[in-house]
């Protein structure tokens, strides 16, 4: 028996003390000052915020680089379905489109008159400024769906910046560098913003799931939820805009309570974003 | 000239895991290009568990370290995190080299499989627990399912293409 655990304990010793050939640290002090890290990491120590800083710039430039030839197989992946799928897609646009024409007039008359309206009730956030990105790495991780733009601090980027593509929202700013910045997406399990499911006027919380999906939560009407239903930033809180659109809702995936939204962009597709900045104006 | 390309195709053989190692970090093999919802796996555990038995003079601990450090910073995990992880890893493979005498594939895929559900565990735990971040347990399980079960491809591939000859 205890010659047994005397064994345990050599192997044990030999595994985790012993330097091997060429090695210059044992792997138990290695182990130990990871874990160094990791303890005053979460306690926000200035000299491992300035490692993690120092990293963050070779490493998201890295990526960038090492990517090139897993992009360059996605895209042309890409590619041959977007070829494969072309018939069918034009013939869908191009009914999609005589709807959409018609409906373009009304919404120029309805978007004016809503200005006007918000500004009486000084509730109108104007755009401030706009910036193009470049994103540098879309590598989702099981802690945090979020992509890596090539524009930082250096380039006026702040906290909590509102992050879309084309139109529509995909998330905001969680991480400023000095030239790169975090961007959290939707999809992610830690977003949640405040949303407005119209036609029905409803309140929410949109939440990421982790998925390709959100999820509406703590809304207590879900059951009248339609299947056209679209989702946009209520702008409650201040921080986005109201109106930017978000997603829809897939009836098909309301199985449980929770309605499931389906985004209107998709968030590995994405190669250039815009980050805005918004300020308030108030009625002349 | 054919002395010196053999020896730079040597050098950089030896160096294959290291540069492998590297890559998987900062490009992460997802394959989410794929659209398949429920496929994610840790190459670098793999690799890391595969060369650290097989070939320990091919990965160095601190490298493993520094790998670590820059796959929490592309994950946005928390920094000290994965290489904690990997060098657990590393222990576990430096113990079974250690213990065993007569290698088998199957006894290597059994422990490999038991050291990333237990050191999975304990990441969800320190991530969930002491810095608040919610992971979902479908993904953790998925990651855990296909990382094991692609050890046995990696590994035979492995052992192919760099030979199985000078193992232990």
């Amino acid at each position: 028996m205890e010659t047994s655990r005397d064994d345990f304990v050599i192997a044990i010793r030999s595994a985790f003390l012993k330097k091997q050939n060429q090695q210059r640290f044992s792997l138990f002090g290695l182990i130990v000052f990871s874990s160094l890290i990791l303890i005053l990491g979460g306690f926000n120590f200035k000299p491992i915020n300035y490692l993690k800083l120092a990293i963050k710039e070779i490493a998201y430039r890295s990526t960038f680089i090492v990517s090139v030839p897993e992009n360059f197989i996605k895209e042309k992946y890409q590619t041959t379905q977007e070829h494969i799928n072309l018939y069918n897609v034009n013939e869908r646009n191009e009914s999609e489109l005589k709807d959409l024409k018609a409906k373009d007039l009304l919404n120029n008359f309805l978007l004016l008159e809503n200005q006007r309206l918000k500004l009486i009730v000084e509730d109108y956030l104007v755009e401030n400024d706009k910036i193009y990105a470049k994103v540098l790495s879309d590598k989702s991780s099981p802690y945090l769906k979020s992509i890596i733009i090539n524009k930082g601090s250096k380039h006026g980027i702040n906290l909590g910046a509102v992050v879309k593509d084309k139109e529509y929202l995909i998330g905001k700013i969680v991480e400023v560098n000095y030239t790169t910045s975090r961007v959290l997406l939707l999809s992610d399990i830690n977003s949640k913003i405040p949303v407005l499911i119209e036609p029905q006027g409803l309140l929410s919380i949109l939440s990421g799931t982790g998925e390709k999906e959100g999820i509406i939560q703590y809304s207590k009407v879900e059951n009248i939820i339609e299947d056209t239903s679209i989702v946009y930033t209520s702008g409650v809180g201040g921080l986005f805009k109201a109106g930017i659109p978000v997603g829809k809702i897939n009836k098909n995936n309301t199985a449980n309570l929770n309605g499931k939204v389906d985004f209107f962009s998709d968030f590995s597709q994405l190669k250039f974003i815009e980050v805005l900045f918004f300020e308030k104006r108030a009625s002349e | 000239m054919k002395l010196k390309n053999k020896e730079l195709k040597k050098k950089l053989l030896r160096q294959l895991p290291l540069i492998l190692l590297f890559i998987s970090v900062l490009n992460n093999f997802d394959f989410n290009y794929l659209g398949l919802k429920y496929f994610s796996f840790n190459f670098s555990y793999i690799l890391i568990f595969y060369f650290s038995l097989k070939r320990s003079y091919s990965l160095g601990y601190i490298y493993i370290f520094i790998a670590g450090l820059f796959n929490d910073v592309v994950n946005g995990s928390p920094i000290g995190m994965s290489s904690l992880m990997y060098l657990f890893l590393c222990g576990v493979a430096a113990y079974l080299r250690v213990i065993t005498l007569r290698t088998s594939l199957f006894k290597d895929w059994i422990a490999f499989m038991s050291a990333i559900l237990v050191l999975n565990s304990l990441s969800f735990i320190i991530v969930n627990l002491f810095f608040g971040f919610e992971i979902s347990f479908i993904n953790q399980i998925v990651n855990i399912f296909f990382t094991s079960l692609l050890y046995l491809l990696f590994s035979s591939f492995f052992n192919f293409f760099i030979g199985n000859s000078n193992v232990r």
